[in-house]
């Protein structure tokens, strides 16, 4: 597939879930091309990075689920604050934990898994949809009740995969991108090169097919297409990039030059010439 | 002019809260909490396991912030595999506070109105999840009445007054062990679990942290010195842990 025909799947209003960590092999390309489409009112789930810091910049975002949004070098995520700050978005924020047990919830089919974590905090102030369970044995203890993160559509980013969907990470942590996969109704992957079936166990062991055809609806090849979060063993964060997108965030003058160098563009192929080239 | 500075006084108030912590995974989040919790580790308490902030548990002591030979790799942490520990409760994390109360209450979410905030943070995290499932303590290298607050704005980890009204079994994993600042070290060994003042670091005095504290403290009488570095904590330290001198970056005096 090519990264429109994947974003060509997306509806407005639709739940999308985006792999990756922070600032950390995000499927960027993919994020790039939903700002390009006309899309709008989008439910963003993500362990959140430069991805809901742009997708809230392009006025695409409705609600954004998230236990964190960081830059990781830059603590802070600029245009998600703003967002914030303006009140521009609906938040649903949650413990880094009670997030993961919402998508594994959702991959099981599962209404809810029970959890200590939440109990106490202002988690439950914040979001008053959640609810405690009690434990039906003897314990009788009270726990919160994290309810499935159910999503229309996971996007996520790998190094390797398949044509089949088949798809491996080779940098040190897999994060949750499996479980974006099945929390989801469709889902994509973009990867840095698809190569053939019996080339998947060269680069890395049995243990970096996290991901499976079975995970998988639609696969793109999308070269640097985490840049500018990173992607190892391929290739690191791009800080010098990070610093420019932070830093022109702070002024509309600086944003809007940024924008028209960087994500006005007609393609993915004219980002990566666009950041080559500087 | 003494010949140990703030932060290695502080690196070592932040070691000594994971003194006897034996073989559980202990979690800085900071400058200093990295370069204390690394001085723990060769010293009082050997056997904590520590990663290297990304998916390695290491066996060896590398260098903060510097090149030194490759660590030796001991163990995966993936972050799922993090939080099995978080709730398991084999863990000792050190947090950062923008805002904490004289219960422990912190706050790293956003201050202001959380629909609309006036600053947006980083949002909880793990607070939530750490705090009620294994031990936690704090550093905060910005001790002022803006850090130390009446009432936080939204509650990330959980205090003991909060962890108190959730009843003795949703708590019984709950405990703050200390509180490091810049000016001094504080506990919770108080009948209310009220914050204490365990310590002042060298050269700070009682009136200077009282000043600078948005609540009533505990102040024993009287108020005990934070330890100072021994000669072969400063070796750790200056040859071993930071010989670039990051700790003295985030503490200055």
């Amino acid at each position: 597939m090519t990264p429109a025909q994947v974003i060509g799947e997306l509806r407005d209003g639709m739940t999308i879930g985006i792999g990756g960590w922070g600032s950390r092999r995000k499927p960027m390309a993919l994020v790039r091309e939903i700002l390009r489409a006309p899309l709008k009112d989008l439910t963003v789930v993500s362990y959140g990075g430069p991805d809901v810091g742009l997708l809230c910049a392009a006025g695409k975002v409705k609600k954004v689920v998230y236990g964190f949004v960081s830059l990781d070098s830059i603590p802070l995520e600029p245009h998600f604050r703003a967002a914030r700050q303006a009140g521009a978005v609906e938040a649903v924020e949650l413990d880094e934990g009670m997030f993961q047990w919402g998508l594994y919830a959702a991959s099981l089919r599962l209404p809810f898994l029970p959890t200590r974590a939440g109990l106490g905090s202002d988690v439950l102030k914040i979001n008053p949809h959640l609810k405690l369970v009690k434990s039906p044995y003897d314990d009788g203890e009270e726990l919160l009740a994290m309810p499935a993160l159910t999503l229309d559509v996971a996007l996520i980013h790998m190094n390797r995969a398949d044509e089949a969907g088949n798809g491996q990470f080779l940098g040190p942590d897999p994060y949750f991108d499996d479980l974006f996969c099945m929390a989801a109704t469709r889902r994509f992957m973009s990867c840095e090169k698809i190569i053939p079936t019996a080339d998947l166990l060269r680069e890395g062991c049995i243990h970096s097919l996290k991901i499976n055809r079975m995970m998988v609806d639609g696969v793109v090849e999308t070269p640097g297409g985490a840049h500018f979060t990173e992607c190892p063993p391929d290739y690191g964060r791009d800080e010098a990039f990070q610093k420019e997108y932070a830093a022109s965030a702070a002024d509309p003058e600086q944003w809007r030059l940024f924008k028209a160098k960087y994500l006005d563009l007609a393609s993915e192929d004219e980002y990566q010439k666009a950041v080559k080239a500087r | 002019m003494s010949d140990y500075t703030r932060a290695e006084v502080c690196a070592v108030a932040i070691a000594e809260a994971f003194r006897g912590d034996g073989e559980i995974l202990v979690s800085p989040m900071g400058t200093l909490p990295l370069i204390g919790a690394r001085l723990a580790k060769l010293t009082f308490s050997p056997d904590i396991l520590l990663s290297d902030g990304v998916a390695a548990l290491l066996a060896t002591v590398p260098p903060v912030g510097a090149k030194g030979p490759p660590p030796v790799v001991e163990g995966w942490i993936p972050y799922r595999t993090v939080f099995d520990v978080v709730w398991s409760g084999r863990r000792h994390v050190m947090m950062g506070a923008t805002q904490i109360d004289r219960f422990g209450n912190q706050n790293i979410a956003c201050i202001g109105p959380f629909q609309k905030p006036k600053a947006q943070l980083l949002g909880v995290r793990g607070a939530p999840g750490n705090t009620i499932n294994h031990a936690t303590s704090y550093w905060i290298p910005n001790h002022s009445t803006k850090s130390f607050v009446a009432q936080v704005d939204v509650v990330s980890g959980v205090g003991y007054d909060r962890a108190r009204a959730l009843g003795p079994v949703a708590s019984r994993f709950h405990g703050i062990r200390r509180v490091v600042s810049n000016l001094g070290v504080f506990d919770f060994a108080t009948p209310e679990h009220a914050m204490r003042l365990a310590s002042v670091h060298p050269g700070v005095s009682v009136d200077e942290v009282v000043q600078n504290t948005g609540f009533a403290l505990m102040i024993p009488d009287p108020v005990p010195q934070t330890c100072v570095p021994s000669r072969e904590e400063l070796r750790l330290l200056r040859e071993v842990i930071d010989p670039s001198g990051l700790g003295n970056k985030e503490v200055k005096a």
